[in-house]
């Protein structure tokens, strides 16, 4: 880990909904311009851990500072437009087309129009620009979702299980391009089942079960 | 705030225009639920003008849920919502533009159902043009009173019947002053009594809006 301020800093984070426990006491750091891998299985809490993270679920007990907002005092909304989200399930207006929403995104972050093209092209949607979200692939969905993060290049990039129904060119795209972003300043926090397979990326891992950290290779 | 308001509104127009559920979903359901009351009073006109308000208004209303419905699905799917909720967008901003695109919806249909009321209701065509002006206000305050409960009874994620329970107290009162100013422009009266009614509560909804859709949002 660097010696810089870490941009994630949890210390016996709970995340309480309806009385259970989705996150039972985490506690770790992620260094800026650091790539973490949240394995675990199902319901260990890996999509409570990145949500916390976006500050898009609350913090019940413990402390979190996330990118500098604290996670029980700070401003919630303000943390929200810091951090990027991939989600596994649709993350846009399925009637939109690609070009649409990301038109969407640009205006509303008063981001040059002329972005779009450039980040089309660096997923490779260029061709499927006018196809409604609704008729791509599960694969280029995940694609018009990184061409989304792209545009709004945030400090953070919170990734749900973004290798889920990805053929072997998706993930090795998906491995170059966060590569590519970690490189350029930006911290990556990725949810999968497994470890990540790849050689390219050479990923801190946490692994999650019962809403605790049980392993850290990092 | 107002920018972000029109951006949303011309996102939701353009979601409705490319997904047609209002041309042949919503729109037809109204024209029918018109023509059925219309078939429901009889073969005589006797008694269709003055019943007209309320049928038009009930019709209004049944349409008028399905489009608050529609209006907050389209923003339904948890990952729509988390990926909108990192753009950060003003919620003031996002309430108007939402009551905007809905009143424009709405405004849209009460046009087509009141040709429809005109043709299978047999209301005077001038007593139903001069009850334009209080048609559009009461329509606008329907979509601002139907945006924020849309939001209260759960954004599109709550049960589908919580929207009606929740909202039909609110919507009440605009109903009855759109019905009493529509009665009164078709016997020739003054409509502006009950057009400043649903004046006021168009103002009162788009303030109650503003200051609470964050907050709505939020939980």
């Amino acid at each position: 880990m660097s010696n810089a301020s870490p941009v994630v800093e949890l210390r016996d984070a709970v995340v309480m909904i309806g009385g259970f426990p989705l996150l039972s006491g985490v506690t770790v750091e992620m260094a800026p311009r650091s790539l973490t891998v949240v394995t675990g299985a199902n319901g260990a809490g890996k999509t409570s851990l990145l949500r916390l993270l976006g500050g898009l679920i609350t913090l019940s007990r413990g402390y979190g500072v996330v990118s500098g907002v604290d996670l029980k005092t700070g401003d919630l909304r303000e943390l929200r437009r810091r951090v990027g989200w991939l989600g596994h399930e649709g993350s846009f207006y399925d009637d939109l087309s690609a070009e649409e929403n990301l038109t969407f995104a640009a205006k509303a972050l008063q981001r040059p129009i002329g972005e779009i093209a450039v980040v089309l092209e660096r997923v490779g949607l260029s061709r499927r620009s006018s196809t409604p979200a609704k008729k791509l692939s599960a694969g280029q969905r995940r694609r018009l979702g990184l061409a989304w993060l792209l545009l709004r290049r945030p400090e953070t990039w919170l990734l749900d299980e973004p290798y889920a129904s990805l053929d072997d060119e998706g993930r090795t795209f998906f491995d170059d391009l966060i590569g590519d972003v970690v490189a350029g300043g930006a911290t990556v926090v990725v949810s999968a089942h497994d470890p990540l397979r790849s050689d390219s990326l050479a990923p801190r891992t946490l692994t999650l079960a019962g809403g605790l950290v049980v392993g850290d290779d990092g | 705030m107002i920018r972000i308001a029109l951006l949303v509104a011309g996102k939701d127009l353009r979601i409705e225009r490319r997904s047609r559920v209002l041309l042949w979903q919503v729109l037809p359901f109204g024209v029918t639920g018109l023509l059925l009351s219309g078939l429901a009073l009889g073969p005589t006109q006797a008694g269709h003008s003055s019943a007209a308000p309320g049928l038009f208004y009930l019709v209004m209303l049944l349409v008028a849920l399905l489009m608050i419905n529609r209006s907050q699905v389209i923003e339904g799917s948890t990952g729509t919502k988390t990926s909108i909720a990192t753009l950060g967008l003003d919620p003031a901003g996002v309430f108007l533009g939402k009551a905007l695109a809905l009143a424009v919806e709405l405004w849209l249909t009460g046009a087509v159902l009141l040709a429809g009321s005109v043709l299978f209701l047999h209301t005077a065509l001038s007593g139903t043009l001069s009850a334009l002006p209080s048609v559009a206000v009461t329509l606008g305050a329907l979509g601002a009173a139907g945006s924020l409960y849309g939001a209260l009874s759960g954004g599109g994620q709550g049960p589908a019947t919580l929207l009606p329970m929740l909202s039909l107290p609110a919507f009440a009162p605009l109903l009855i002053a759109g019905e009493r100013s529509f009665s009164a422009a078709l016997r020739h009266g003054s409509i502006w009594r009950w057009w400043v009614i649903s004046l006021v509560a168009l103002v009162a909804y788009l303030a109650l809006g503003i200051l609470l859709y964050g907050v709505l949002e939020e939980s």
